[in-house]
């Protein structure tokens, strides 16, 4: 029998519903962010407590104040002349109406007549409402008080971009990996991942620590690591299975446009980029650096511009990994492996500063978006089948989507394309407040740990319907792994503490079945 | 079923309220005590809200006689009639009557007769008409010479005499009330702290 919390007095479908709480039940054990149901006459509602208030029946009781402490008395005026409200909004019907019986929950368009009883939602509750794991569906946590699964409908969840939001330390980079294996799992979708950190190849860290297990070592066949720093992988021990190098020939001024601000170059510096390559086409980068006065002067280039544009193109250079030619075109190799249905991860090693970040993951991007674009329209042609989807996961997303450049870069065409040619985002941010609004506006599914800042929460909830009430949520969530998700992907908001991660059996349960004992062994040993 | 005490009869009666005049000078049921009469097959249940003991002939009042006596109760032996020249009386607020096993809490369809007879109520009956507390939006209601708050409080204090766990049925009682006086807790504090215990 689920456990009576109260009865509903009062409100509305667009502001909530008010429940007082029962003499007996108290305040204390209930929490922001728990589902409840309520048994309204016909229909069986599901809904998320959004808020909780002390009120009083009589404002005398507020200015006389029953002495403290007078065990008699309070337990006379608790839950009568002195209550408890909760504030829930109902999300969802899941019984008692046709539809709900035949297609499983609905959402609400209208709410239980007045007092109806209302309940913690049990486990079976929940079970019907976020669905047992099966080949779409990802058990991604657990309610904050309770034990039951929550599963992510993942092949849903692909179809959009994507966000995970999070302060430093509360656990994003632990739920991407996570989500990135089950997307591998259930999505039928590849990901290619720009690893800035190295976390997601070989091992990462929990954060708390520990060292984890990562996507490579759970799933040798399926995910390909490349990398921008062989000695920086070597020495951690992960197999690579490509060494990416640019040449200075694929560099495009798109690219230079959107490190404008990192390299501090001048507007006309990176005008003068795109008059370049016209002039010298693909080999403009190389020219650049060996212009002078006079040839830029025929340019029409100044003195002064022309010295912005080669200390910022002359500090990209200096980069180990950028060649005159590359020998072999990273993108062809990451399209093949793309094509096979396989997952790429690109780690940076050392190269950690944001300059070659923005600058690797929009070049790569952008090629290989080009070509699932050509794949689509001839598929669209019925030359070819359409692509395979895919994921790409990109972290410090600000830096690549804030109002200034997310209009230049491919992520930003992509965010607002959605899934046109089959590609969508994973953006992964501590400072959701730099990202373009639009952008933010065209994420399909959010995952949100907890943020301090206003003005972040303000970006991430723009657009949302029940903004406030999500809002109180997500100002209260615990400093680690805990996050509400809301959007696309999920029926309601939900707030879920992340699975465990990191044993040993963790990883069993996230693989897929193996057919002998010997190989389990060799797994682990 | 133990036996109820019988202590008087109804001497005025209306639909909300009856005096009772007691058998014997001074036995008085305390304040807020449960008591019952009979009007034809209905028990009648009231709370005792007010008593008075006063001369029998109207306008005549008691004159000192204990001046040269060393205690009081010496003016009662040394005059043996003053018990027949004095009467006790109580008035009682009707609160629920009991029609054919059921007990009601509100008011019965005839007031008691005249000369009906008044009992206390037997542990079993009080706690048999206590079982809710639907009977104190009665008492809440009355007007009184003394607050009503007073009468409520002292009855509260005898029912608990009748159980064993006081606070219990205290606490029950004061929700009860509570959530009568939602508006008013002035009016609940003042009872609150007449039943603390």
């Amino acid at each position: 029998m689920n456990k009576r919390l109260g009865t509903v007095v009062s409100g509305s479908l667009s502001k909530g519903l008010e429940v007082r709480l029962d003499g007996e039940a108290s305040i204390e054990d209930v929490s922001v962010g728990s589902y409840v149901t309520i048994k309204g006459e016909k229909k069986y509602f599901f809904g998320m407590i959004s808020d909780v208030n002390l009120e009083s029946s009589d404002p005398e009781l507020t200015h006389a104040i029953p002495e403290a402490g007078d065990p008699f008395i309070s337990s006379i005026l608790n839950g009568t002349a002195a209550y408890s409200t909760l504030k829930v909004n109902p999300h969802l019907v899941i019984s008692g109406e046709a539809a709900a019986l035949l297609e499983g929950p609905q959402p609400v368009k209208t709410i239980p007549t007045h007092f109806s009883p209302v309940y913690l939602a049990s486990e079976r509750d929940i079970e019907i409402v976020f669905g047992k794991e099966d080949k779409s569906k990802f058990f991604i946590g657990t309610p904050l008080d309770m034990e039951t699964k929550i599963c992510l409908d993942l092949q849903e969840f692909v179809k959009r971009s994507n966000g995970v939001f999070g302060k430093s330390g509360t656990g994003k980079t632990f739920f991407t990996r996570l989500l990135l294996i089950g997307m591998l799992q259930k999505s039928r979708a590849a990901n290619l991942i720009f690893d800035l950190h190295s976390e997601y190849g070989w091992s990462g860290t929990s954060e708390t620590g520990g060292a984890v297990k990562s996507l490579k070592q759970l799933f040798p066949q399926e995910v390909a690591v490349f990398t921008l720093d062989e000695e920086s992988s070597k020495r951690r021990g992960v197999k690579t299975d490509f060494t990416v190098r640019i040449g200075l020939d694929e560099i495009e001024p798109q690219d230079i446009a959107i490190l404008k601000g990192i390299l501090n170059m001048t507007d006309l510096a990176v005008e003068a980029t795109y008059q370049l390559q016209q002039r010298y086409g693909q080999s403009w980068f190389s020219k650049a650096l060996e212009l002078d006065e006079d040839e830029a002067k025929n340019l029409n280039i100044a003195a002064s511009t022309l010295q912005s544009l080669k200390r910022g193109l002359n500090s990209l250079k200096r980069h180990p990994f950028l060649a005159p030619q590359a020998p072999e075109s990273a993108v062809q190799r990451i399209l093949s492996f793309l094509e096979q249905g396989r997952s790429v991860i690109l780690e940076f090693g050392r190269y950690r500063s944001v300059d070659i970040y923005v600058l690797i993951a929009n070049l790569l991007s952008r090629r290989i978006y080009d070509r699932y674009r050509e794949m689509s329209e001839e598929a669209e042609a019925g030359l070819r089948q359409k692509p395979t989807p895919l994921v790409i996961t990109i972290e410090e997303a600000h830096q690549f989507l804030n109002p200034e450049v997310s209009s230049q870069t491919i992520f930003g065409t992509i965010a607002r394309e959605m899934r046109k040619f089959n590609v969508t985002l994973l953006v992964i941010d501590q400072r959701p407040s730099g990202i373009d609004e639009d952008v933010m506006s065209q994420l399909g599914t959010k995952i949100v740990f907890q943020l301090d800042n206003e003005r972040d929460i303000e970006n991430v909830l723009a657009g949302t319907a029940g903004k406030s009430e999500l809002r109180t949520v997500l100002e209260k969530l615990g400093p680690r792994r805990q996050a509400i998700i809301f959007g696309h992907a999920v029926m309601m908001p939900i707030v879920i503490k992340v699975r465990e991660f990191g044993s040993k059996e963790s990883y069993r349960e996230l693989l897929p079945p193996y057919d002998t004992e010997k190989e389990i062994e060799d797994l682990w040993s | 079923m133990e036996d109820s005490f019988r202590i008087g009869e109804v001497v005025t009666s209306s639909t909300s309220r009856f005096t009772t005049q007691c058998y014997e000078l001074y036995v008085l049921p305390p304040l807020g005590s449960l008591i019952k009469t009979r009007e034809g097959p209905n028990d009648i249940f009231a709370v005792v809200s007010r008593a008075e003991t006063s001369s029998l002939e109207p306008g005549r009042r008691a004159v000192v006689r204990g001046q040269n006596q060393e205690s009081e109760e010496e003016i009662y032996t040394s005059s043996p009639h003053l018990e027949k020249l004095l009467k006790s009386e109580f008035e009682a607020i009707i609160v629920g009557h009991r029609q054919e096993e059921h007990i009601l809490r509100y008011l019965p369809p005839r007031p008691p007769r005249i000369h009906g007879f008044v009992y206390l109520c037997s542990a079993q009956e009080v706690t048999e008409f206590t079982s809710s507390f639907e009977f104190l939006d009665l008492l809440v209601n009355t007007q009184l010479d003394i607050p009503s708050e007073e009468l409520i409080a002292a009855c509260l204090r005898e029912i608990s005499q009748n159980v064993e766990d006081k606070e219990t049925i205290l606490i029950q009682a004061g929700r009860y009330l509570a959530g009568i006086l939602s508006n008013d807790t002035r009016r609940l504090k003042s009872i609150l702290n007449r039943i603390r215990l």
